[in-house]
């Protein structure tokens, strides 16, 4: 149910901005109002989310150790997986951040029958290859898009570019990341829905996301290589929006306000949903800590006194059975 | 595998039944799906005098079967002003709340899934029992689109779902290892089982050692009188053994360093080996150390029961150690009690100020790691001395041990104590095998019986959940003849038995001190003809004139 009434929703919001563009005419709402409104949404929403977080303060040090702790200068610690200075959570948190280290650790548990019932580890990689591939496509396409905000074009937006369409394959050239993102999001939909677990512990807010994405790369691809829209123009509207001078340039055509709609509600949806993993892993604080309690106090600040059983009340009601066996005690 | 059970199993199905595991989830939608209570399958609840002990909330008698848990007329608003004051009070809560994408990484790396086949064991379900609530409750999107958004109402069908779910997680931390935000489920089976004690809804075989802890100072609830006397005899028995007398100094005051212990060390077999073990081996080095009987407990249940608790019971540590007078403090071997020491009791109840930064008085190594808790692991301590060349060991003593180690699941996930265990298992046993990679060190598998779970009402959980660990170990009980499962934690010298029995019948639970006491030669020693269990030593066997 999930997944169609998702898929359903991102088909209505592209027949929205194909109506209201080419029937109704709102270049301007669609052009102008709606990014705007979607660009206020996601930064603001973003730091509020953030801040939110923030406010709630991390009482006690908690992080997962996955490696050998730092002991004996003879025994090797693990300051990576395990780590015991702020230099050794930087690593980790690199890795995690940029490589998604955890999701590397992923095995596959199968229950074989012969010739005895027993438990198989064994490796899966194909989440975080495709996590992988997802996420850094997703931040090249990104970045390469930075040339429709800037003038110069930054050197590094045309080396990613030019990286991009290395293999040179058609006119214009196809970008490996797009193939890339579009093969990835794929097989993260499949995923959620062949594999039985997966698809039952599977909400909305699984699917929406995907089929979103989906859609604003397939319109990114549609209007690059197939419904053509005029690329000067769309660099007046994009520069005119971020110059504060908004402008809705004539016959852009269609696909791109599809493009860019899809886009606004992403960012608009972004602050609300689990999309929000992106600043959240930052401040997980079973990754983002040094595990060097028995070094180093870490202070809870809202530590407040409780209740304890003193050793006054309990060497009160045993004092006898203490002195009878020739335990030391307080008081005789 | 021998096909016979041994009694306290006759009831359970045979291993091969049990593992006949469907991990398909059903066509019902969870949320759709009520929970069901069965015998084998749930603790039963805390009596109502422990409540009493403990001015915990609502004490009563109640049955998780019965319709009514008698719960307080406003336990809606209850868990409402619960959830918002942790919300507010743990970051980790919070965002472990928001951020989950539901990648399902985690859904076999738990042994009770992987036991059960139980969907809602995937750690990922586990959570969203409470995140569909949070949602519901706490979130725009939620209140506005509900189910669509995962989105749903609190009652009282949910709070029997988190009771049964949230004691059937050991707050093991394996699928935190595994998560992209390590988004860790013991935090959130801590937060639930914390909302739950505000109804007064909690496990017995829990909150009966929480109880006698805070009033008598051990989880067992042993009295002074009866903590001198066990650690008497164990003294006697060494005697017996090695031929050396053995003082046990009890609240001595001025002693150097302040010895813990979980209680089932003292308590019951085989933990009492290792705690005679670790009394042979003060003794051989001369330590200037004491027990405690007001802290006669390093386990912590509170653990189990709330951040709360677990302040209040691990305040006698320090407390003890201040009255006492000594330098620094050393632990034995427990796992749970080295979470809640590494992450919990100097935030909770330092500064131990009043301590020395520990050195070991053997060797002269300081132990920096412990610089301001000053409390040392028992296992640094004597890898300490073994590297140092302190102890004189015979390891042929333990030859009729083939030995594979399981990590305890604290002490790895929430520590990373790893290699100190092993260097000392390697130099006091001569056979020792590494199991599956998979199944050990930060990805170890729990007993099954961890968080107050390993009790015996539950015991089809508590097989289920013990099947990963109890498949790795007989894979090497089948490739190398292991017959000796060392572990270093109280309580899985008391679960890992009935995993062994069931899942590996043959091997045997070890402590690890028990087998450095095997062999420690000491001073002054006789000819040894038995181990500590009572049993030959290797070579000994005809010989036996006891």
């Amino acid at each position: 149910m999930g997944a169609s009434f998702s898929l359903l929703t991102v088909l209505v919001l592209v027949l929205l901005a194909f109506m209201g563009v080419r029937v109704a005419g709102w270049d301007p709402l669609f052009g102008v109002v709606i990014p705007y409104t979607a660009l206020f949404v996601f930064l603001v929403g973003v730091v509020y989310r953030i801040w939110d977080w923030a406010k709630s303060p991390v009482p006690f040090r908690i992080p997962t150790t996955c490696g050998q702790h730092k002991s004996h200068p003879w025994i090797k610690g693990n300051n990576i997986e395990n780590p015991s200075n702020i230099f050794g959570v930087v690593i980790r948190m690199a890795l995690e951040i940029l490589f998604f280290r955890s999701l590397f650790r992923n095995t596959k548990t199968e229950l074989r029958a012969d010739p005895s019932p027993r438990l198989i580890f064994g490796e899966n990689k194909w989440l975080w290859a495709a996590g992988l591939a997802f996420h850094w496509s997703f931040l090249f396409i990104v970045v390469r898009h930075l040339r429709f905000f800037t003038e110069p074009i930054p050197f590094f937006v045309g080396l990613i570019e030019y990286m991009d369409g290395l293999f040179e394959i058609g006119v214009p050239t196809l970008y490996m990341t797009d193939v890339v993102i579009l093969a990835a999001v794929t097989y993260l939909f499949l995923r959620r829905v062949v594999i039985p677990q997966v698809r039952y512990i599977s909400i909305a807010a699984d699917y929406f996301p995907l089929f979103l994405i989906l859609g604003v790369a397939i319109s990114g691809v549609l209007m690059r290589h197939f419904y053509k829209v005029d690329m000067l123009r769309v660099k007046e509207l994009a520069t005119g929006l971020f110059s504060f001078h908004p402008v809705t340039p004539e016959g852009i055509g269609v696909s791109f306000y599809i493009h860019l709609f899809l886009v606004s509600i992403l960012l608009i949806y972004f602050p609300f949903s689990k999309l929000m993993h992106m600043a959240g892993v930052f401040l997980s604080p079973t990754r983002n800590m040094p595990n060097d309690n028995r070094k180093r106090r870490h202070i809870n600040p809202w530590d407040y006194p409780v209740k304890v059983h003193t050793y006054e009340e309990y060497e009160d009601e045993f004092r006898e059975k203490m002195k009878k066996y020739g335990i030391p005690v307080e008081k005789e | 595998m021998s096909s016979e059970l041994p009694p306290e199993l006759a009831d359970s199905p045979k291993p091969k039944e049990l593992m006949a595991i469907d991990y398909r989830p059903p066509q019902q939608p969870w949320m759709e799906t009520p929970v069901n209570f069965k015998p084998g399958n749930y603790c039963f609840p805390t009596k109502a005098k422990n409540l009493r002990v403990l001015d915990m909330p609502n004490p009563r008698e109640w049955a998780p079967e019965e319709e009514d848990w008698k719960l307080p007329e406003n336990w809606m608003e209850i868990i409402r002003e619960g959830m918002k004051d942790r919300l507010d009070k743990y970051r980790s809560f919070k965002l472990f709340m928001d951020i989950c994408v539901r990648c399902g990484a985690c859904a076999d790396k738990c042994h009770f899934f992987l036991g059960s086949g139980d969907p809602k064991n995937m750690p990922v379900l586990r959570a969203e029992l409470l995140r569909s609530v949070y949602r519901g409750e706490f979130t725009k999107a939620g209140k506005i689109l509900g189910k669509l958004a995962g989105a749903r109402k609190l009652t009282i069908d949910v709070i029997k779902e988190w009771f049964y779910y949230f004691y059937q997680c050991t707050e093991c931390r394996r699928c935190s290892v595994f998560c992209p935000y390590g988004i860790d489920t013991a935090e959130i089976t801590m937060m639930g089982r914390e909302l739950l004690h505000l109804l007064g809804l909690g496990i017995n075989w829990a909150m009966e050692p929480v109880a006698n802890c805070f009033r008598t100072g051990n989880h067992l609830g042993i009295l002074p009188n009866g903590f001198k006397d066990a650690l008497d005899f164990f003294a006697e028995d060494a005697e017996e053994i090695t031929g050396v007398k053995i003082d046990v100094p009890i609240n001595k005051k001025g002693a150097e360093i302040l010895f813990v212990v979980p209680s089932g060390d003292y308590f019951g077999d085989p933990g009492t080996y290792t705690c005679t073990g670790y009394i042979m081996l003060f003794h051989e080095l001369g330590l200037d150390y004491t027990w405690s009987t007001y802290a006669s407990e390093g386990g912590n249940f509170g653990l189990f029961t709330s951040h709360e608790m677990i302040k209040r019971l691990n305040a006698k540590i320090y407390a003890e150690a201040k009255r006492l007078g000594v330098k620094w403090i050393l632990g034995g071997e427990c796992g749970h009690m080295w979470r809640v020491v590494n992450q919990y009791m100097d935030t909770m109840n330092g500064p131990a100020d009043f301590l020395e930064e520990p050195v070991s008085p053997i060797t002269g190594t300081k132990f920096e790691n412990a610089n301001s808790t000053k409390m040392v692991h028992i296992m640094e301590f004597t890898a300490d001395l073994i590297r140092h060349n302190k102890l004189r060991l015979d390891p042929s003593r333990n030859d009729n041990r083939i030995v594979t180690f399981h990590d305890s699941c604290n002490p790895a996930r929430a520590m990373g104590i790893l290699e100190e265990p092993r260097y000392v298992i390697k130099n006091v046993c001569n056979n020792f095998y590494e199991m599956p990679e998979n199944t050990i060190r930060e990805q170890t598998f729990c007993c099954g019986g961890g968080a107050g779970l390993g009790t015996d009402e539950n015991m089809d959980t508590r097989l289920r959940g013990g099947l990963p660990r109890g498949n790795a170990v007989r894979y090497v009980q089948e490739k190398h003849g292991v017959n000796s499962l060392a572990c270093m934690c109280a309580i899985d010298r008391a679960t890992l038995i009935t995993v062994c029995d069931y899942w590996a019948r043959g091997v045997e639970v070890t402590g690890i001190h028990e087998m450095v006491a095997n062999a420690l030669i000491m001073r002054g020693e006789k000819d040894r003809q038995t181990d500590l269990r009572g049993e030959p030593l290797p070579g000994k066997e005809d010989e036996e004139d006891v």
